[in-house]
């Protein structure tokens, strides 16, 4: 809720209860087959990714899941993908982009993952062409924050025509620890960073960095409202002549 | 050529891994070790305990896959120009033991609804190799799917390349390749089954080309052989290295289905990618 300081907005994008990326593949499509792999190397499972029918009409899905149990967060690291991640996910967008599938990317991560391999293996470089064939796309593209949306690791995935975010999740250029650290030497200074950072949905909204702040649903619920919202927007979508959608999209970041 | 560089399984391991062995007869898994009655195995020759998909004919696969199935190009086989009478002998054994004409069946099936193009890769035809008359019936039929706007299912279980029909074989690789490309570039669907085994020329080719990979349970899947890579740079690969399970840990597969589920898997799969009820329609 708009009460909660930008710090208990932190706080509550983390919280290890929160609905998971699986859950709303699970419960916003029926059919959903997953695909596995980038066709180069590895298959990183902190990328979930597939088709599935919203509504009854084809759609991939691309999204980040963080681990439930220690398990998971090891198997997923956190939620924080890989470059071959990243891949995974291009490769499926690709694909939706050549069976004029629309897609729905769900965001949920502290980052991209920082160790050796991943920067052996190119993750800048995979991140950066997320980013540019994101933009091109010649289908409908919507985003949805789910929960954290850390850095250049988000926005591989939130270049489309739409980005939403949900009530108590988070988007920034940086973690507020991160941004403590930097700009004070002090990394305790978390609750500061994040008034600074505007990380939250309205102040997001305000500055037209996302396009609609969409109430906060938990393990369970009945995402039948969720599904219709988004059937509704990738119908509008759909209708735009496909040149004047790429152009919107390119407009829509020029903007800033 | 690409087969000759391609480790063989033995005799006795290709015996175990026949399927025309009768019912009542004791057979042993090649990947578990578990032995069985055959009659468990069920008509989906299926190994009961780890799930591994015997070898079977094209014709058997074509028969437990699709609700319906029409043979195309049914007489085209291995061109007359080659005349080596051991070669002729071997396709001529082939051919009694698998009922067909080449090491790969074509035509067109049904799953549910949908028609779709159907190739079916034979691995009791000279090892499934990839003969310039193989490569034909294969690019005939995505030319085919092509013109009537079919997906296609791909099964392929083959030892590579046929050495006996040289260059002209590994230049099927390209030939098939473009037939590929084109039916994409048409926007349609192409689905891969990776069965055991599926190595050389043909991993090299179209089984790694499918919109979606998938592939049988523990079916071997690799480009060079172990005995090749042993003898060329003296590395000892480790056991499972080119097992399905390995390759889609390394992000080629995107998943391995059980030959039980394989008929409701690729119809969910075709309805996926055929579906009327599209955004911007
Ligand atoms: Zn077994």
């Amino acid at each position: 809720m708009a009460n909660k300081t930008a710090y208990e907005r932190v706080k509550a994008a983390r919280r290890p209860d929160k609905i998971t990326t699986a859950q709303l593949i699970h419960g916003l499509t029926s059919e959903f087959f997953e695909q596995h792999g980038d066709r180069l190397e590895a298959d990183d499972q902190a990328i979930i990714g597939g088709i599935g029918l919203l509504n009854d009409k084809p759609i991939t899905v691309v999204g980040i899941q963080k681990g439930t149990d220690t398990d998971e967060n090891i198997a997923r690291h956190f939620g924080s993908p890989t470059p071959e991640g990243y891949r995974k996910a291009l490769r499926l967008m690709k694909q939706a982009e050549k069976f004029h599938r629309p897609i729905l990317a769900l965001v949920n991560t502290p980052g991209a993952w920082p160790d050796v391999e991943s920067e052996y293996h190119g993750q800048g470089s995979a991140v950066a062409q997320n980013i540019i064939q994101g933009m091109q796309l010649r289908v409908p593209y919507v985003t949805i924050i789910v929960g954290e949306g850390g850095s250049g690791g988000a926005l591989a995935l939130s270049c489309g025509d739409r980005v939403f975010m949900f009530e108590d999740s988070i988007y920034s250029v940086l973690s507020p620890e991160g941004y403590a650290s930097i700009m004070w030497k002090d990394s305790s200074k978390v609750q500061e960073a994040a008034e600074e950072l505007k990380l939250t949905p309205e102040a997001l909204l305000k500055d037209g960095i996302i396009d609609k702040i969409i109430h906060e649903y938990k393990p369970g619920d009945d995402l039948s409202s969720l599904r219709d919202f988004l059937d509704q927007e990738f119908s509008t979508l759909a209708k735009l002549p496909i040149d004047e959608l790429v152009e919107r999209r390119n407009q829509r970041y020029r903007n800033f | 050529m690409l087969r000759s560089r391609f480790n063989m399984p033995s005799h006795e391991e290709l015996v175990k891994r026949m399927d025309a062995i009768p019912d009542h007869v004791l057979r042993e898994c090649p990947i578990c070790h578990s032995t069985f009655f055959s009659l468990r195995a069920g008509s989906s020759k299926t190994c009961p305990n780890c799930g591994y998909g015997f070898r079977i004919t094209a014709k058997r696969r074509a028969k437990i896959t699709f609700d319906s199935f029409k043979e195309i190009d049914a007489q085209m086989t291995v061109p007359k120009q080659y005349t080596d009478e051991k070669y002729v002998a071997k396709v001529k054994k082939a051919k009694k033991v698998t009922g067909i004409n080449e090491s790969v069946l074509t035509g067109i099936g049904t799953l549910g609804q949908q028609q779709v193009g159907v190739g079916i890769m034979d691995p009791f035809f000279v090892m499934g190799s990839l003969g310039s008359a193989t490569g034909e019936k294969i690019t005939r039929l995505f030319e085919e799917a092509t013109r009537k706007k079919l997906p296609v299912v791909m099964f392929t279980a083959s030892g590579g390349a046929r050495m006996q029909e040289g260059i002209h074989s590994l230049m099927q690789m390209a030939k098939v390749s473009g037939a590929v490309e084109e039916h994409s570039r048409a926007g349609l669907f192409y689905v891969v089954v990776l069965c055991d085994p599926t190595t050389g020329g043909v991993t090299a080719s179209f089984a790694m080309q499918g919109d979606v990979i998938l592939a049988e349970p523990h079916a071997l899947v690799g480009f060079a052989g172990r005995r090749v890579i042993e003898q060329t740079i003296m590395q000892k690969p480790p056991k499972d290295f080119q097992s399905a399970e390995t390759v889609m840990k390394h992000g080629f597969i995107d998943a391995i289905v059980p030959r039980k589920e394989m008929n409701q898997t690729l119809t969910r799969l075709i309805s996926l990618h055929t579906k009327e009820n599209v955004y911007g329609k």
